[in-house]
């Protein structure tokens, strides 16, 4: 931990992730004009804890419990060959699936676009949502497809040497995120 | 993860472990979906190649290979050229000619596929799918992840295999996987259908199965081979069913849990009794639907990325080498073919 403090520094604090999130709840439901026919759906890995705050949030706001869902998207990544078979993350669609709902995909680094294109490409195969949305906790530029985010919690621009990790409770024991010079900070999110 | 999958041995408890999660998930992503495919293996052959017959295995691999969209090639020794008598090697040239990405292979003599994949005729990865009476590592495989799925972990379990362990190449892939994972093994059979050298494998030998029976997590009988039993290895089938069959007195000495399996052909009347197949706590028939689940992940995990890849392009280019021939360079451009049709699935997305 104290490495991390020498070599990347933090842009964003827990307060800050949580009021992003409660903003972007409310654009959510206020783009949708209401809660009716969400799916939520988190990409692996920070993408999923981030879809359940959102759900919970939106939950306080509306009264109504969105479903939520996971995706992993190793198996429609276009670079799956170029590194060794990953192990695979637990895919998980709600009972009433996604036709015809509007499926707000989460994810916690919005960089290439790539993992986004293999998102949609995956949801081709889970049926036919009426529209998809996609939320970014953080946008850090450098897009190599046209893909853009719906809701973004924060703007980070970004050097190509730099990495940007999140950090959520969930998985890493406390919200935060940092900035740190590329291969520095493992589990670079593309 | 191991390029070649020839013996459950190959498999550490880290693969082991790997191979029975993801074979997890692949059967929650197949199950109740409205496409029943995965990308993963687009562009990749896989060649299923029996000189044995088999139903269920080759099936079972093809439905697993097709799933994860792979052309699937299979060669069967009736009614091609295996039947002409032509060689291992030269069917393997063949193979490698035609550009297998991975080959299924099922031989009845002993060790068949270690010579493919070791001889260098050709850079596939291969999966052996039964070799004589040495191993079927992914019916080891499948029979775990069924046992896993109803018992939860399998260290410090207790597995009893019962028959024909000498001809049984499911038994010693079982012993071994089942050691690797932790749990206890028992074997249970007449002196005579043991191997030699079982005393070098890791588990117990009974020769009495009422009792084995009340201590165990789960019974799996194997199959009498009638096609093996020239040399009268016990007197009579009905003193083998009497002393070896699992019938209902012997099934009310397990525990209230424990399963049954069985790999399949049964004989039922013989190793088996009817009843006792057919009981809820048989998981027979859950066993081959888990079968592709535990294939599809096995495929996907030796042929999806790039670590089999490389060694397999950089082997062909070695061989290319030294033939003058191209087929990287075909290879190249069938990638990036499948980039291009990646970005234009984006396009339609957006």
């Amino acid at each position: 931990m104290s490495r991390d403090l020498h070599s990347s520094r933090a842009v964003l604090d827990d307060d800050d992730v949580a009021r992003a999130l409660t903003r972007i709840a409310h654009e959510v439901v206020e783009r949708n004009k209401g809660a009716t026919d969400l799916v939520l759906l988190g990409i692996h890995k920070r993408g999923v804890p981030l879809a359940r705050r959102l759900a919970e949030r939106i939950a306080a706001v509306e009264g109504v419990d969105v479903p939520v869902g996971a995706l992993d998207v190793t198996m429609y990544r276009d670079d799956l060959r170029m590194r060794p078979a990953r192990a695979l993350e637990p895919t998980d669609i709600p009972p009433g699936g996604v036709d015809d709902k509007i499926v707000v995909l989460v994810d916690d680094v919005l960089f290439s676009g790539r993992t986004i294109r293999a998102a949609l490409t995956a949801l081709d195969d889970i049926g036919r949502p009426r529209a998809v949305r996609l939320v970014a906790l953080v946008d850090r530029g450098h897009r190599q497809l046209p893909i853009r985010a719906d809701h973004v919690g924060k703007n980070i621009p970004t050097s190509m040497a730099e990495s940007v990790k999140v950090l959520l409770s969930e998985v890493d024991g406390h919200d935060a995120v940092l900035i740190g010079r590329r291969g520095e900070a493992s589990e670079v999110v593309s | 993860m191991i390029r070649h999958l020839l013996s459950a041995a190959d498999l550490s408890l880290e693969d082991a472990t790997l191979v029975l999660d993801t074979a997890e998930e692949m059967s929650r992503l197949t199950e109740g979906r409205s496409v029943k495919k995965l990308p993963a293996l687009r562009g990749r052959t896989v060649v299923n190649l029996f000189f044995e017959d088999s139903t269920r295995t080759r099936t079972s691999f093809e439905i697993a290979a097709k799933r994860l969209s792979a052309d699937v090639i299979n060669f069967s020794a009736k009614g091609s050229s295996l039947s002409k008598g032509e060689s291992l090697k030269d069917t393997a040239l063949t193979l490698e000619a035609m550009g297998a990405d991975g080959v299924v292979v099922r031989h009845a003599a002993s060790g068949a596929p270690y010579r493919l994949a070791s001889s260098g005729w050709i850079s596939a990865n291969v999966l052996n799918a039964g070799d004589g009476t040495h191993e079927h590592p992914t019916q080891a495989l499948l029979d775990a992840f069924t046992l896993r799925k109803r018992l939860g972990e399998l260290a410090g379990r207790h597995i009893v295999i019962v028959g024909d362990v000498l001809h049984s190449r499911v038994a010693r892939s079982n012993v071994l996987l089942l050691a690797t994972l932790g749990a206890r093994v028992t074997l249970v059979a007449p002196p005579t259908l043991l191997p030699t050298g079982v005393d070098q494998w890791p588990c117990a030998v009974s020769y009495t199965l009422d009792d084995v029976l009340p201590s165990a997590d789960a019974v799996m009988m194997l199959r009498v081979q009638r096609e093996r039993m020239n040399d009268a290895f016990f007197p009579s089938a009905r003193e083998y069913s009497r002393r070896y069959g699992l019938d209902l007195r012997r099934f009310s000495l397990l525990p209230a849990e424990a399963l049954v399996l069985h790999p399949g052909p049964m004989n039922r009347g013989m190793e088996i009794t009817a009843d006792v197949a057919d009981d809820e706590r048989s998981v027979i028939v859950e066993q081959v639907s888990n079968g592709v689940h535990v294939r599809m992940a096995v495929l996907y995990l030796m042929l999806a990325g790039a670590a089999s890849d490389g060694a397999r392009d950089e082997r062909r280019s070695e061989r290319d080498q030294v033939n003058g021939a191209v087929s990287d360079g075909a290879r190249g451009e069938r990638d990036q073919a499948a980039g291009a049709s990646d970005a234009a699935t984006n396009e339609g997305a957006e």
